[in-house]
């Protein structure tokens, strides 16, 4: 085991390493220089010089990626040039909507998609099953954004249950959900597709299993053993699918915050790029990069914690 | 042929068509405006009705299936044509260094949130059509790399092919000759998922203003430009996604049905 998370552990720092170095690099050829736009385009040479070197655009290239990349290990991101704050704390601010909301999703979907896919493996073949089937047909077919829009035009245009958009704000709690639901649910109901089909799949790879027939033989009732062995040996593949989804969830997040104005990291971005804030860019987006790396290694950790097997490959 | 196949077959023939005829016809300009004439529901002159500018809704998704389909398709040419050798490659030499690097820079690859980097180029080099596909084709690289190394490998060490090592042939004729139409079946299947993988990508792209630029009619461009007249004329944002949702299901109905007919033993094995 130690020797396999010595080389997790190694292709995870050099996955960031070259994550880093990759978005670093695209960032820096953007055409456009930030102390320019900040200024003006009657801005002084003096002055611009004067600000560029404050902003330490003056350094060489390499200096610069290794001040980022240093700064964020010790949870210093640099200092935004439009917002004049650290950007830590912007990212702070706005993380308590995408984090919330990846993760409201994330249940909405493992709800909706374990009972889907329960019945369908239950009911192979039969009308359940087809339905569901269908069901996950249709969800993995629907862009999440649009789905966004139906939902809004049905439950905050013609039945005001939900608002249509914006964020009040965490002091209430309550409308703060209530924000984040239509959002959640059309992140979720793709995931949810997915989900519902490969939770089919590996349990009715696992119902054919012999220790399936034994359990039965033994005098379990079918319910009895789809869940006690059934379930459980299901279970693995659709861990994984979650963790991978993760990602899915984040970076669909981005354009679920543009459909219902939510302040999260992803207007984040649009902002960013659109004022040429690279540091703020940059930081975000290497976040996110390492959000969705740490969350695949956490997987395949447990994963082989799991299975022993693994571990050897 | 199973249903799957004819269904998916059919309606993605009737897109494909649909977005060539608007190269010779479409039943309205795409580009002229006609402001009294906006947001007419559909029926009449106009079968799907009007946008906010008074355009002829079902030219525009004519002229966008174009688009879609130009974006989603080079993308996956893209993923073949350098993920299929790079895969290949890798098979060939399994367990060396070009095995190890190429694996290695695919896994990476597939661990970057593939939105938020397109999502980075595309606002870094400036939106549009061009910078779209290399967006969305980068990520399909891996994606092909990987599926033609794993079905390689264990074509590497069946009989025909010791067969053909024997008699003298070397890795690259071997791949080009003896691999690549054996592994021709799992490609198509996956180029068809791909396929509409790039048309959802592409539409998010044009979503949120990165993907093709007006006047060049879009899906996603034409979601956007709806979304604050949802309440008042629906089918501006109704009609759109329909035709998202009926393109991508028709292509994932016609992948599932060609691995079912090119692969017989999958079809045993998901049952």
């Amino acid at each position: 085991m130690l020797a396999y998370l010595t080389r997790r552990l190694i292709s995870l720092v050099l996955s960031l390493a070259v994550a880093s170095a990759v978005i670093f690099l695209v960032v820096e050829v953007a055409p456009g220089d930030p102390a320019s736009y900040m200024l003006g385009i009657n801005a002084q040479p003096e002055t611009l010089a004067a600000l560029r070197q404050e902003l330490g655009l003056d350094l060489p290239k390499w200096q610069r990626y290794l001040a980022w990349t240093t700064g964020m290990l010790s949870g210093d991101f640099g200092m935004s040039y439009t917002y004049r704050a650290p950007v830590s704390e912007i990212i702070g601010e706005r993380l308590w909507i995408s984090l919330p909301l990846a993760l409201f999703a994330l249940t909405l979907a493992v709800l909706l998609a374990f009972p889907a896919g329960l019945i369908a493996a239950a009911t192979r073949g039969r009308a359940p099953d087809l339905g569901v089937m269908a069901f996950s047909q249709l969800g993995v077919a629907i862009p999440n954004f649009w789905f966004a829009m139906l939902l809004v035009l049905g439950f905050a245009i013609t039945w005001r249950i939900f608002p249509s958009g914006g964020f009040p704000g965490w002091e209430d709690p309550l409308q703060a959900i209530r924000a984040l639901t239509l959002p959640a649910v059309a992140l979720a109901l793709p995931q949810a597709a997915i989900l519902a089909r490969v939770l089919r799949s590996s349990l009715i790879d696992a119902l054919g299993e012999d220790y399936i027939r034994t359990a039965r033989a033994k005098g379990l009732t079918r319910t009895q053993t789809l869940w006690r062995h059934g379930v459980r040996n299901a279970l693995i593949p659709v861990l994984t699918i979650i963790g991978l989804q993760f990602s899915f969830l984040i970076a669909g997040g981005i354009i679920i915050e543009q459909v219902f104005y939510l302040p999260g990291l992803g207007r984040l971005i649009f902002q960013a790029i659109s004022q040429r804030d690279l540091i703020v860019v940059e930081s975000t987006v290497m976040l996110l990069v390492f959000a969705v790396i740490l969350v695949n290694f956490l997987t395949d950790l447990a994963y082989a914690l799991a299975d022993p097997r693994l571990r050897h490959r | 042929m199973s249903r799957n196949l004819i269904l998916g077959g059919l309606l993605t023939a009737l897109f494909l068509a649909a977005a060539a005829l608007s190269f010779v016809w479409t039943p309205g300009d795409v580009t002229a405006m006609n402001i009294p004439g906006r947001l007419r529901p559909p029926g009449g002159a106009h079968l799907l009705g009007t946008d906010h500018f008074g355009r002829d809704i079902l030219s525009m998704l004519m002229v966008g299936a174009r688009t879609s389909i130009a974006v989603a398709l080079v993308a996956v040419g893209i993923g073949l044509t350098l993920g299929v050798p790079l895969g290949l490659a890798a098979a060939a030499h399994r367990g060396g260094l070009v095995d190890e690097l190429i694996s290695r820079s695919s896994d990476l690859i597939f661990a970057f949130p593939s939105l938020v980097i397109a999502i980075l180029i595309t606002a870094v080099f400036g939106p549009g059509a061009i910078n779209a596909i290399l967006a969305i084709g980068i990520f399909n690289i891996p994606v092909f790399a990987r599926l033609a190394r794993g079905a390689a490998l264990s074509l590497w060490t069946r009989e025909f092919i010791l067969a053909a090592r024997v008699a003298g042939k070397s890795t690259l004729r071997i791949s080009a000759e003896h691999i690549l139409p054996n592994i021709a079946n799992l490609l198509i299947v996956q180029s068809t998922i791909q396929f509409s993988l790039g048309i959802l990508a592409e539409a998010g792209l044009s979503y949120v203003g990165l993907g093709a630029q007006p006047p060049v009619p879009s899906w996603g461009r034409m979601l956007a430009d709806a979304q604050t007249l949802v309440s008042l004329a629906p089918h501006v944002a109704v009609i759109p996604g329909l035709a998202i949702v009926f393109m991508v299901l028709g292509l994932n109905l016609l992948g599932d049905g060609l691995r079912d007919a090119l692969d017989p033993r999958l079809k045993v094995l998901r049952t």
